[in-house]
This record gives C-alpha cells, sequence and structure tokens, in this order.
C-alpha cells in the first residue's frame, strides 16, 4: 500500500514536470540563493525574456554551452523575466520551437526592485544580461553576448 | 608630461561621467527634441512647472507597453499638479524599426498621448542621463528655475498587472515633493528592455 503511495507521488511528479517542459518557478530569495552556491560547479545564469530581442538573439550560445559542458562542471540556467501569465501563450511554444534543453526558471517576483541588487549591484534592470561564477571568481554583463565572448567569458572564470 | 598626464586624467572622469549618468540631487540635463506633433520641445518650455515626469519609452517594448496607460494616467492626475509627463523615445530606428519618428507619430496618435512624445534621434540626452532601459522614469524637481534629479526608476512595482501593485514608488516620490519632502527611496530599480544604440 505504500510502495503504491509513493509510486504514484512520483508519476505525479514526474508528469507535472514534463508540462510546462518543468519550468522551475524561482523568487527573489530563490535567486540569490542560486548565486552563492560555492563549489566545484562555474555557473551561468543567463536572464533574458522571449520578448526581448538581444536575448533571443543570443539564447542559441547558452543551449550551445549547456550541450556541449554536460559533462563538465559548467550549469547554465535560463531565468525567464516573462510575464507569468506569458508562460503558456510565449514561453512554452518559444522554448518547444527552439528545442531549448537548458534548464529554465520563471521569474515570479514582479517587485524588480526588491531583488536586482542581490544579484548584482551594477545591474540596472536592462536584458540581457549574465552572471557567470564559480566559488573564486564572478563575473556580471549587462550586455548582448557573442558565442566567442561566452564561452571567453566562461574560461576565464574557470582559468 | 604633467600637462599629458592631466588630459589623461580629464578624458577618464569625463568617461567616468558619462557612463555613470545622473543621480537623486544632480543637476538635470537641458535638452531640445522634435515632438511628434513636429515641434520642438526644451526642457525649458516647463520652467513655469513644479517638476516634470521624464519618462524614457519606446513602441515594441513589452514593459514600455504594459506601461502606457499608467504613463498617460500620470500625466492625466500630475499635470495639473505642476508635474506633467514628458516622453521620450531612445531607441535607434535602424535596429528597432518599430521606433522611427513616423511609427512614434502612429503610436502617439492612436493611443491619444496627452504628453509630447520626442525623438532622441542623436541618442545623446538618454545617454548623459544615464537611462539604460525603457520605462526608466527621471523625476525632475524645478528648485527656482533649475531642474533637478530628485528620484530615478521604476513607477511601481508591478509592470504585468496594474491592479496587483502594492507599491507606488513614483507616485510616492511625486508626493513627497508636494510635501516638500525628499523622496525615499529616490531610487528604484526595474526590468526594462535595454535601450537599442549603435556600437
Amino acid at each position: 500500500m505504500k510502495y503504491w503511495i509513493i509510486t504514484t507521488l512520483f508519476a505525479i511528479l514526474i508528469l507535472s514536470k514534463g508540462i510546462g517542459q518543468g519550468i522551475e518557478e524561482i523568487d527573489g530569495d530563490g535567486i540569490a540563493a542560486l548565486l552563492q552556491k560555492y563549489n566545484d560547479t562555474t555557473y551561468v545564469i543567463n536572464f533574458w525574456a522571449t520578448w526581448c530581442s538581444p536575448c533571443v538573439k543570443e539564447i542559441d550560445f547558452f543551449e550551445e554551452l549547456h550541450t556541449s559542458s554536460r559533462d563538465s562542471k559548467i550549469k547554465v540556467i535560463l531565468v525567464s523575466l516573462d510575464f507569468p501569465n506569458q508562460v503558456e501563450q510565449s514561453l512554452i511554444p518559444f522554448l518547444e520551437k527552439k528545442e531549448i534543453s537548458a534548464p529554465v526558471m520563471l521569474m515570479t517576483d514582479l517587485d524588480y526592485n526588491s531583488w536586482i541588487e542581490r544579484v548584482d549591484k551594477s545591474w540596472s534592470g536592462a536584458i540581457p544580461a549574465t552572471l557567470i561564477y564559480n566559488k573564486e571568481q564572478r563575473v556580471f554583463l549587462e550586455q548582448e553576448l557573442t558565442l566567442d565572448e561566452l564561452f571567453e567569458n566562461v574560461n576565464q572564470i574557470m582559468n | 608630461m604633467k600637462k599629458e598626464l592631466f588630459t589623461t586624467a580629464l578624458t577618464f572622469i569625463a568617461i567616468i561621467a558619462v557612463n555613470a549618468g545622473l543621480k537623486p540631487g544632480d543637476k538635470a540635463i537641458a535638452f531640445s527634441l522634435k515632438n511628434v506633433d513636429e515641434t520642438t520641445v526644451s526642457l525649458s518650455d516647463y520652467s513655469d512647472q513644479k517638476g516634470v515626469i521624464l519618462v524614457f519609452t519606446c513602441n515594441p517594448c513589452p514593459f514600455a507597453k504594459a506601461y502606457e496607460k499608467r504613463i498617460i494616467q500620470l500625466d492625466q492626475k500630475y499635470a495639473s499638479q505642476g508635474y506633467p509627463v514628458v516622453a521620450i523615445n531612445p531607441n535607434n530606428a535602424e535596429i528597432s524599426p518599430e521606433d522611427t519618428f513616423e511609427n512614434m507619430k502612429v503610436r502617439a496618435e492612436e493611443k491619444q498621448y496627452p504628453f509630447p512624445y520626442l525623438k532622441d534621434e542623436t541618442q545623446e540626452i538618454y545617454k548623459a542621463y544615464g537611462a539604460t532601459r525603457t520605462p526608466h522614469i527621471f523625476l525632475l524637481e524645478n528648485k527656482g528655475g533649475k531642474f533637478k534629479i530628485a528620484y530615478i526608476g521604476a513607477i511601481d512595482d508591478n509592470a504585468m498587472d496594474a491592479a496587483a501593485v502594492t507599491q507606488r514608488y513614483l507616485e510616492a516620490a511625486i508626493g513627497a515633493l508636494i510635501s516638500g519632502d525628499t523622496p525615499n527611496p529616490n531610487t528604484t530599480k526595474a526590468i526594462g528592455c535595454v535601450i537599442k544604440a549603435k556600437e
């Protein structure tokens, strides 16, 4: 009986993960925690939205970094700033069309002022913006990146 | 040598100044820009007002669109109290074709903007102010004929849903000025579309 309940719960968990491509929601505290993981991994966190044309231009580069570094200690996370009421209409179709496999998180705290500076003091709030860090180094880039710029910055942080 | 060093230092300071933009308390930068009605609008035209709600905004940005109605309402509410809205479109139209002067005219007409909608054609004004995104608000206060920056940042704390707003940052700042106080906070941050400039 117990076993059956656990199996069912697991099934529900897996199914619900599948809906919306497993877009995890994140708030200001979640972001702050995500930026303070001091382990062996280098985190590449990109703030973007489907409506932001420079973000859309560079998103393939983050996907490429994600797929090319699956076995290495690099973790790419795409934090979407699409409005939560636009997920079904804009975010999911976009991710499906672009075949994005990198993890995507949806920011649900719309009082941006309460968390922007927790990401980086210098951030004005314009996107795209990318934070690359590990336990030793950190760089915040409030700009659109080329593929080369992205990989160069990641390499610099890792070396 | 000394002179050279001095010039280098000056250039360096100038670069820092340009990048940093304006802060609350700083003197506002004068502008004279073309409005959608083909007239030229200058900051000095507002010298008989108590202040100006300067809004860097644009046509296509979803955040600008989400705030468009609220910006119109701000003008309707505060212009009569001496704080009219002046909107400036800072985007380069080659990069952002929806932001051509013609498209700005269409937008202003369609939405019946009660305020001027100016084109920062040379992109010097937004850079001088240090605006980085749309919408980006600079609340100016008229102090004896000279405009000073009183508040920089967001309109409120919910771009998606005006009905769900809990903190009206800009209105609180205007309220502070009306009652002779200094806005607190005098700076807030918000997500917005990066201003489109040529490399």
